[in-house]
């Protein structure tokens, strides 16, 4: 008995070393967790005056989180879907290339973020009587650096699942929420210390979340902050773009595109 | 006339195993060429570099008189391919699935194209149903008609008839005969079943680690080597006797 047992444990101990999603099962997500609601706690026992806003900008941080999340996913979880279902050579094997493809999921992912973020407006309304669109004008700014933003991550998680294939499958889910504890989504990057603000400057949801929390103390904010995530995402999506085309280019040298596709 | 595949001094390296060696040879428009040689010779490797799916590390390759991969999209607009080894999307119809290929290689009409080709097959019954109900069988001819969508000039094709029962198997060569017959279409086709090679090809590149070791028409290596029929042939070369 205890010689079966063993064996299927075994079956699941000799995955984890070869498997990225079995070691961030174990440590990637749970730091995140750890992370977010720690600085959140932070932040509530520091500005306890948040508490007054605290439905808008908790709800609208979901709102225009989950706009992120679905943009970026969109993409990269269309490429697997490829993988997925054997498709990928189909696909390569025809006159498409590899940036008609990236495109076709842009559009793509913005239908999903259009789908995905009425459906939360409209229940973040009638069940909290919360309205996103009280951001007003500045909606769409927000919205636009957000979706760049997820592009590029998916752009990016792309081009890495195209080199080591569904082993990095995890990335899909995994990458995006490496920016929530860092990119200021549910509280100011005050709240973080000195050493990750700079991370979280780097990042332009932490410009586009500090903008909304603004909005919704003040009612407006300054134009000028959204040059800085403008000329960020400008940068990160041609940077994402080179990169998944060299990463593109390496698939086809090493062969691994066809791998991934039979 | 020129050659509509050309290929001179291909090599192909994957870290320091050479699987293509300064490969040389061309096939004729309208030419059906069997790339015979045993596992790991090379002939999918080909195959792939021939679809630009695979960069090679030397030499060059020239479809319809231009460069793969320079001119990839032109190239790929003008040919297609199938292989037992690639399936469409489960989730989606046979029709639906036809109808993106063909849109893909901006086919007209591509949802009347992906019915003449269902039929064509003898998988109408199945057209509106998802592709995971239908057998092996089914699927690879799913996949013929795929590579058919856009009428291509150059067909490549990975034992497309794996998977296929005799019968079917031969009702599939019948028609890829035919077609290939009335629009002069050129093939280059790789399988494991001698018989049909023998049947299909008019002329036959055999690979043997990265090298074509003989070539000619199924007859001439029969009798070249002395052997019954080309499967004696195959056993053979892929022994090194």
């Amino acid at each position: 008995m205890f010689s079966r047992i063993y064996a299927v444990l075994l079956r699941h101990l000799y995955l984890y070393p070869r498997s990225l999603s079995r070691v961030m099962e174990i440590f990637y997500w749970p730091v995140l967790d750890l992370l977010v609601w720690g600085f959140l706690t932070l932040y509530l026992m520091r500005h306890p005056g948040a508490l007054s806003e605290w439905k808008a900008f908790l709800l609208g941080a979901l709102i225009l989180w989950d706009i992120l999340f679905r943009a970026q996913q969109a993409i990269s979880v269309s490429f697997l879907e490829e993988i997925w279902s054997r498709n990928l050579l189909n696909l390569f094997a025809s006159p498409l290339s590899a940036f008609e493809f990236i495109g076709a999921t842009m559009i793509l992912s913005f239908f999903k973020f259009i789908l995905a973020g009425a459906v939360t407006v409209v229940l973040a309304w009638f069940f909290y009587d919360f309205n996103i669109f009280r951001l007003g004008f500045w909606f769409i700014p927000l919205v636009f650096n957000l979706v760049v933003m997820a592009w590029t991550i998916g752009i990016v998680t792309t081009g890495i699942i195209l080199l080591y294939g569904e082993k990095a499958e995890a990335l899909a889910w995994g990458i995006v929420l490496f920016v929530q504890p860092f990119g200021a989504v549910f509280y100011p990057v005050s709240v973080l210390p000195k050493s990750l603000q700079y991370i979280a400057h780097a990042m332009p949801c932490s410009y586009v979340f500090e903008a909304m929390r603004d909005i919704f103390t003040r009612g407006t904010t300054d134009a000028l902050t959204f040059a800085v995530p403008f000329l960020l995402n400008a940068l990160y999506l041609w940077a994402a773009l080179r990169f998944f085309k060299f990463m593109f280019r390496q698939a086809q040298i090493r062969g691994l595109l066809t791998k991934l596709g039979e | 006339m020129s050659a509509t595949i050309e290929v001179k001094k291909l090599t192909k390296d994957f870290d320091h195993y050479r699987v293509i060696d300064d490969l040389s040879f061309a096939v004729n428009p309208g030419e059906i060429v069997g790339l015979l040689g045993p596992n790991g010779a090379g002939k999918t490797t080909l195959i792939h570099m021939l679809l630009g799916l695979l960069l090679p590390t030397s030499g060059q390759i020239h479809v319809f008189g231009m460069d793969m991969p320079r001119d990839r999209s032109k190239i790929l607009q003008r040919a297609n391919f199938s292989s037992a080894y690639v399936q469409m999307p489960f989730a989606l119809t046979p029709l639906q699935n036809l109808e993106i290929v063909g849109r893909l290689y901006g086919v007209r009409k591509a949802r009347e194209k992906a019915r003449e080709l269902l039929s064509l097959m003898q998988i109408e019954a199945m057209s509106d149903r998802p592709t995971r109900a239908l057998s092996s069988g089914q699927l690879s001819r799913l996949n013929l008609a795929k590579s058919l969508i856009n009428d291509p000039e150059l067909l490549l094709l990975d034992e497309p008839t794996a998977s296929m029962d005799p019968d079917i198997a031969d009702q599939t060569r019948v028609i890829l005969k035919k077609i290939q017959k009335e629009k002069n279409m050129t093939i280059l086709y790789t399988s494991h079943n001698m018989k049909e090679v023998e049947a299909m090809a008019d002329r036959i590149l055999f690979l043997h680690k990265g090298f074509i070791v003989a070539e000619g028409s199924p007859k001439d290596l029969v009798s070249y080597f002395k052997e019954e029929d080309l499967e004696q042939v195959f056993l053979k070369i892929a022994r090194g006797k």
